[in-house]
């Protein structure tokens, strides 16, 4: 039997001699750091959410009906027609959410432990490219139940484009190929979301893992393993991650998997965070919802945009949130990696930035309705506190990134020296 | 350390957010405790709509076929219970009312229900069944307090018994509002029979929201049970290859 | 990393089953896929028996009904025409309709439940198309002994006043004759055979 496997494996050797090194190269002998946590679970768990949102995504193709006339009602047509139609709906809209949730994790770690620092730059700006297609991604995915915050969501982020000086008008028009979000708009979402985007995504995770694995893992200390080989060129600390990581990479898919079926037979909607309330009304361009909002994880970027009265600046800060992540391998001039050894500003800048970001998130989801009353009672202006309040998170926010520069260009940072070897908490 | 304080935070923010959810601007809304489960109730439900209901609002995403299937009655039933004549048993549950009469008499096209459990949720549905109120002022006598200035007369007063509002003694340059609806005179069900009543009515519609709600609690059920034995699998072989790696 | 003290039989068999366990959760993941390629219930509903009356159908005319998205064809046949049809049996492929194109209460000389009436689907049974209804006995330019029945233009098969399948000819197999089943005697249903649940 194995027998049958060698022979395949010779014959296509002998006409494809790159194959099996290949192979090995970026399993067998991809030599990574032992002392992998926690946080490195969420790359390879990203790739399975990409997997099930490409085959739960086909599927669902085979059923909906993309057209203003006929969206709403093809997705109730799975959802109650289609054999198992439910199960693959909720199978993508909660693949959706955990996409977002687990790179954001993904990030983080990146974040914390100075994945992007020189020599891996490049991986950090593959992964920033994903991100912007994966919320583009997210975000047309969203538009094609046509559901009233379908459509309203819609006219909302892209009259943000409107912002643009001169060409935004036209440019708001051309995208939507009509005067409102309508049948024209949805149909070229359908196109983005199914076929182009994926593909964009797809090359750029693959160039995502090829810059990676061209410099190596970096690890929760910052150390560079290449750096102490043994005899036969082997890094001292480095593991083969077959087997070792697929090993533990499957106990970590087990563990997510879990969750994600809680989620799904148990509360599909979240509670109205997957799926919105809203979204189960056809649109409808002469009732608007009560609270437009986006779906949780888009809050962030949104409050960022509402918090500054003029939509021009609005629309600016919101992209500069973004575009400054870009520039984050250039922003820290310091030369430590990890968190684990660098200096305790840095610990408090990067709590405080991350405390920041969910507050923007709280704020983007409508809390402020809730809890600023709860705070300052009844009669509070709830809008002028949550104004105020969003730009002191603001300075926090594009804070981090100046301080970021100073602290780390101009020596204020006192690292603790980084040790040779990985540590592990065997 | 740090990790430590980044996810008690998270649990913390998590907690708020959950303990937020489902929490209401306006009306206090009462808990349906909707209980899908309960095919019972699901039926009496599904009698109660049939009966007070499909007059005006349809449920044009559900099948006669399918009311049959997951209510375990039979075809026949359902069509000569629940259809209008001449509705085949693949037909989706339409109402006879034409809704340009609709809005003529009420004001409004009654709206399809199909998703109102979805849009509004249980504990609406079930509050605004039991909220209807007299008010003269109104074109059909009846107000809501759930939904104020509702186009939809009460169909249930008959079983209910009509309430009356309490209005609060109005300050000067403000209007007065409802403290509290009390009944005017008892209904044929009494108050505890009339909630099991609306809530049955609304089980039948939280179910009508979503079908597959029947068995998809049942499933997972299995599913995170295999889950949780490839997991434990999982975990002792990467425990088995891991022991070795110091 | 010491390699010695690998217990290489209990990693073999953790690995193996761990292997058979997510071996069949993808199995069964996969069933929900493959299910969901079912007609919809919407499809089965649409899928419905259909009930024709025949109350105006006179001896040897046809009445075409739409069941499952194919014609189905319902004859009224003369006594003449019944008569031709033991006579034909050296000249077809399947006389005794051996293969099973109907069921078997239609599996007798007339394919049929009564005889005067013929309930087929008027589909070719070589690729596909819709054949002519050529009840008249007498000579055609297709067929010089002609006795009635049913004949294609796309690729000229021939079927007998039953359905039946002519030697010769490209179609394989006789006319499908479709579950069906006598209501009253002014109506066939469509789909369901007699004693059958819809």
């Amino acid at each position: 039997m194995a027998n049958v496997f060698t022979r395949i494996g010779d014959w296509v050797t002998e006409r494809a001699p790159g194959m099996m090194p290949a192979y090995r190269k970026h399993m067998t002998e991809y030599y990574a750091p032992k002392n992998f946590n926690f946080w490195y679970y969420f790359g390879s768990l990203a790739l399975l959410v990409l997997v099930n949102q490409i085959v739960t995504g086909i599927f669902l193709t085979m059923f909906y009906k993309p057209g203003a006339a006929t969206a709403f009602d093809s997705v109730e047509y799975i959802m109650r027609d289609v054999d198992w139609g439910w199960l693959i709906r909720y199978m993508h809209s909660t693949g959706a959410s955990m996409f977002f949730l687990v790179v954001y994790l993904h990030m983080f770690r990146g974040l914390m432990y100075g994945s992007y620092k020189k020599p891996r730059e490049l991986v950090w700006l593959l992964g920033m490219l994903i991100f912007l297609t994966l919320m583009a991604e997210g975000f047309m995915g969203y538009v094609l139940p046509w559901g009233n915050m379908s459509f309203w969501g819609a006219k909302v982020i892209i009259s943000l484009f409107g912002a643009i000086p001169w060409i935004g008008d036209t440019l708001v028009q051309w995208i939507m190929g009509d005067y409102n979000p309508a049948d024209a708009t949805l149909n070229r979402f359908f196109a983005l979301h199914v076929i182009a985007l994926p593909l964009v995504l797809l090359l750029l995770v693959v160039l995502h893992i090829a810059a990676l694995h061209e410099v190596g893992s970096s690890n929760p200390d910052g150390v560079e393993i290449k750096k102490k080989k043994d005899a036969s060129g082997v890094p001292l600390d480095g593991i083969r991650f077959h087997p070792y990581y697929t090993v533990k990479d499957l106990f970590g898919v087990g563990f997510f998997l879990i969750l994600c079926a809680f989620i799904i037979f148990f509360q599909p909607t979240l509670g109205g965070w997957f799926l919105e309330p809203d979204n189960f009304i056809p649109a409808n361009s002469l009732v608007t919802p009560a609270e437009i909002k986006p779906v949780w994880y888009f809050t962030p970027f949104y409050a960022i945009l509402r918090v500054i009265p003029s939509k021009g600046l609005g629309v600016l800060a919101m992209f500069a949130s973004i575009i400054l992540l870009f520039l984050v391998p250039w922003l820290d001039r310091g030369a430590v990696k990890s968190i684990r050894y660098r200096g305790r500003g840095y610990k408090i800048a990067l709590g405080l930035f991350t405390v920041t970001f969910l507050l923007f998130g709280a704020i983007g989801a409508g809390k402020s309705g809730e809890w600023i009353p709860a705070i300052f009672g009844a009669n509070a202006d709830v809008s002028g506190i949550e104004m105020h309040f969003g730009w002191f998170l603001l300075a926090i926010y594009f804070g981090f990134f100046a301080f970021l520069y100073v602290y780390t260009a101009f020596g204020y940072e006192k690292t603790k020296p980084v040790p040779d070897r990985v540590t592990t908490h065997a | 350390m740090l990790k430590n304080m980044i996810i008690k935070s998270l649990v913390i923010a998590a907690a708020l957010f959950a303990g937020t959810a489902g929490a209401e601007e306006g009306a206090a809304l009462e808990n349906a405790q909707s209980r899908v489960g309960n095919i019972a109730s699901v039926q009496s439900g599904a009698r109660l709509y049939f009966n007070y209901c499909s007059g005006c609002h349809s449920l044009k995403y559900v099948s006669y076929s399918q009311l049959a299937d997951d209510l375990h009655l039979s075809r026949d039933d359902v069509l000569r219970n629940f259809a209008f004549s001449g509705a085949k048993i693949g037909d989706q549950v339409l109402t006879n009312m034409p809704g340009d009469n609709a809005k003529a008499w009420f004001g409004n096209t009654p709206p399809d229900l199909s998703l109102e459990a979805r849009a509004k949720g249980p504990d609406w549905i079930y509050t605004y069944l039991k909220s209807f109120y007299l008010d003269p002022s109104r074109p059909t006598g009846w107000n809501n307090t759930v939904f104020p200035s509702v186009a939809m007369p009460n169909v249930l007063w008959e079983l209910q018994g009509p309430q009356r509002a309490v209005m609060s003694t109005a300050k000067p340059g403000e209007e007065s509002h409802v403290v509290r609806l009390e009944p005017a005179s008892p209904g044929k069900l009494s108050a505890g029979q009339f909630d099991e009543a609306a809530r049955d009515l609304t089980t039948f519609l939280d179910y009508a929201g979503e079908p597959a709600k029947l068995k998809r609690e049942a499933m997972g059920v299995w599913v995170v049970l295999y889950l949780a034995l490839f997991t434990f699998l999982a975990w002792l072989l990467k425990h088995e290859y891991w022991k070795d790696v110091h | 990393m010491a390699n010695e003290g690998v217990d290489h039989g209990r990693r073999r068999f953790l690995t193996a089953t761990t292997a058979v366990v997510g071996g069949a959760g993808v199995v069964a993941v996969a069933v929900p896929f493959i299910k969901s390629w079912e007609p919809s219930a919407r499809a089965k509903n649409a899928g419905a028996p259909v009930l024709a009356d025949i109350s105006k159908v006179e001896p040897g005319q046809r009445l075409s009904v739409l069941w499952r998205g194919q014609p189905v064809w319902i004859v009224n046949r003369t006594p003449a025409l019944l008569a031709t049809l033991p006579q034909l049996d050296s000249r077809l492929r399947d006389p005794k309709s051996e293969l099973e194109q109907q069921p078997k209460y239609a599996q007798n000389e007339t394919r049929s439940i009564k005889p005067e009436w013929l309930v087929v689907v008027g589909i070719c049974t070589h690729l596909g198309c819709s054949p002519e209804f050529v009840p008249e006995i007498k000579p055609e330019p297709f067929d010089p002994d002609w006795k009635g029945g049913f004949f294609c233009p796309c690729h000229k098969s021939r079927y007998d006043i039953a359905g039946r399948v002519f030697q010769g000819v490209p179609a394989p197999m006789n006319l499908v004759v479709p579950p069906y089943q006598f209501v009253s005697d002014k109506q066939i249903l469509i789909g369901v055979g007699p004693g059958e649940k819809a």
